[in-house]
């Protein structure tokens, strides 16, 4: 893939973050952090390849971490704002279908 | 794997990196759109309960990669990330969220820069490393090692490991700029000459160094910004990775990150009436300002909680006014007891909440929904918790300062002034919850205290609240 084509996508990708990100409302600000943080643990993709690349030892150590590292990332990440989001309450829907 | 990557197409190249791709594609559709779920409470939940389940799918189609060629090293990660990243989620408390995004950011940013230097590693003894890989490489490690340590020692801060004062030398922001020109500087050597390992390795170095010094003055009350900040680099860490590594979906996400990074530490910047440069290299709140004299000023009166009962109880509509010390004391289960007294009276019960209240955007209403609290009754927009204040019978302070101050309404010389602020002297009566009479964290008085229509009722957040509902109950007793 070019650099160019990469920009591009970046710059879109970007465009659509402004977009949508920016109609989020304060009150659900902290569950979008961590959200885009859970998200970004995408990291993992390149750290899986750099792990079982077998370039030797040192590489292999160095991808071994940061799988654990984005692993965490994304698991705690995922986790934690679906926690949040379980917590936003409103009673007239709460009726049913709230379980969990 | 290995079988399943044979099976597939006879382990024909092309169409495990077909899958591969479609795979990231319907990954980086199902980020977008759990991020679109985010504008809504009700629908938030199983957007991102999607967007988890493109992360798997990535991950599974990434096990196609034909460079793979031993899984061993990658499951043991994986297990051992899921183990230490599931407690951690479960157990932590939302008080401690803010340390908890900032942990998350640092581990996202070591993955990103070790990916950057295997990477480095590897191109550089295949001879393939081209000035465009070699700048992409040199921004992940660049922003990845800065995020790093700016996110443990947000961390550190936060978690009270160091202290949340600023700490300031002379001649810091000099420091700090001299740190930045040189790793520019060697970040663009290396792309003059990619095969300097120097270059590379001291843009690592020095941007691990810029990371603790940048976040070093920077305040307690500041984290909404900083945290932010660290948010959009960890993005643009995980973005360039994937310029690196030439994938998209890295892209697509690292841009997300970046970009709602971004808009979140200006909207917290604007709401602290502060610019971003002033954040970064201003440490406010350092010198404390003390030049404002208390000796003019009138002592504020107070009220006891029987009284303040009484009046709550038969309040018709009552706004609380939630700030972080707030949630320090863990107040906000007490509160919700309160808040159905108050309604099982016939009253209403509103919250205001400040986008800057807490140590990270949005923090209190999370505390407050924690508590089993309606999100409904949360006022996150200033101007309506303004209208709202103005019509309200008894608003009530809880463990906030400078977000009720009015001299950003009034006083020129305050570094206040022109902060979006709640009113609550526009209601008939103000309590302030305070633990004793000390002054905000930008160090400045607050004349709110001192009002004609105010009433502090000092004392732990906590305990304060907890007398209230005990008076009220007794009170409903006595009927």
């Amino acid at each position: 893939m070019t650099l160019m084509m990469q920009v591009y996508v970046f710059i879109l990708a970007g465009f659509v973050g402004f977009l949508v990100i920016g109609k989020v409302p304060p009150l659900l600000h902290t569950p979008l952090m961590s959200a885009t943080n859970a998200i970004s643990g995408i990291s993992l993709v390149g750290a899986i390849v750099a792990a079982g690349g077998q370039h030797g030892k040192v590489s292999t150590i160095l991808g071994f971490i940061a799988v654990v590292a984005a692993a965490t990332n994304v698991v705690a990440g995922f986790l934690i704002t679906d926690r949040m989001l379980g917590m936003f309450k409103h009673p007239p829907k709460k009726t049913e279908g709230g379980a969990k | 794997m290995f079988l399943l990557r044979e099976s597939l197409g006879f382990g024909s190249e092309a169409v495990a990196t077909t899958i591969m791709q479609a795979t990231y594609l319907a990954a980086s559709v199902m980020f977008i759109l759990g991020l679109k779920s985010l504008t809504r409470a009700d629908s938030a939940r199983r957007g991102m309960q999607q967007a988890a389940l493109g992360m798997f799918f990535a991950v599974i189609g990434t096990m196609l990669n034909q460079h793979i060629l031993t899984y061993q090293w990658i499951m043991i990660g994986l297990v051992v990330g899921a183990a230490v990243g599931y407690p951690m989620a479960m157990k932590v408390a939302m008080t401690s969220m803010p340390q908890f995004i900032a942990f998350s950011h640092a581990f996202g940013a070591i993955a990103a820069t070790l990916v950057g230097v295997v990477e480095y590693r590897e191109l550089t003894r295949e001879g393939a490393l081209t000035s465009g890989l070699a700048g992409a490489l040199g921004f992940e490690v660049l922003f990845g090692a800065l995020t790093v340590t700016g996110s443990f020692m947000a961390f550190g801060k936060l978690q009270e490991l160091i202290t949340g004062r600023p700490i300031t030398f002379k001649g810091q922001n000099a420091v700090n700029l001299l740190l930045m020109a040189v790793a520019f500087g060697s970040f663009g050597y290396l792309i003059y000459n990619p095969m300097a390992a120097w270059a590379f390795y001291g843009v690592v170095g020095l941007a691990l160094f810029l990371g603790i010094s940048m976040v070093l003055p920077i305040g307690g009350g500041d984290m909404p910004v900083v945290i932010s900040l660290l948010n959009s680099y960890a993005g643009l860490a995980a973005a360039a990775t994937g310029f690196a590594i030439g994938n998209n979906v890295l892209i697509i996400a690292g841009a997300l990150e970046g970009a709602g990074g971004f808009i979140l530490s200006v909207m917290m910047s604007k709401a602290m009436n502060r610019s971003f440069g002033n954040v970064i290299f201003g440490a406010f709140g350092s010198a404390p300002s003390a030049a404002k004299k208390i000796g003019e000023a009138k002592e504020p009166k107070t009220i006891t909680a029987e009284d303040a009962a009484t009046q709550l109880a038969y309040a018709g509509s009552v706004v609380i006014i939630p700030g972080y010390g707030m949630a320090v004391a863990q107040a906000q289960h007490v509160c919700r007891e309160l808040h159905e007294l108050i309604e099982a009276q016939g009253g209403s019960v509103k919250y205001a909440i400040h986008p800057v209240a807490g140590r990270m955007p949005g923090h209190l209403n999370v505390i407050m929904a924690e508590a089993g609290i309606d999100y409904g009754a949360l006022l996150t927009d200033v101007d309506d918790a303004n209208r709202v204040l103005g019509s309200a019978d008894i608003a009530i302070v809880i463990g906030g300062n400078d977000i009720v101050n009015p001299d950003a309404d009034e006083d020129k010389s305050s570094p206040l002034y022109g902060m979006p602020i709640f009113r609550p002297w526009t209601s008939k009566v103000t309590y302030v919850i305070k633990r004793g009479k000390g002054v905000g964290f930008s160090g400045v008085e607050n004349p709110l205290f001192t009002l004609d229509t105010t009433r502090m009722l000092y004392g732990d957040a906590k305990n304060a609240l907890g007398t209230l509902v005990k008076e009220i109950k007794a009170l409903n007793e006595g009927h």
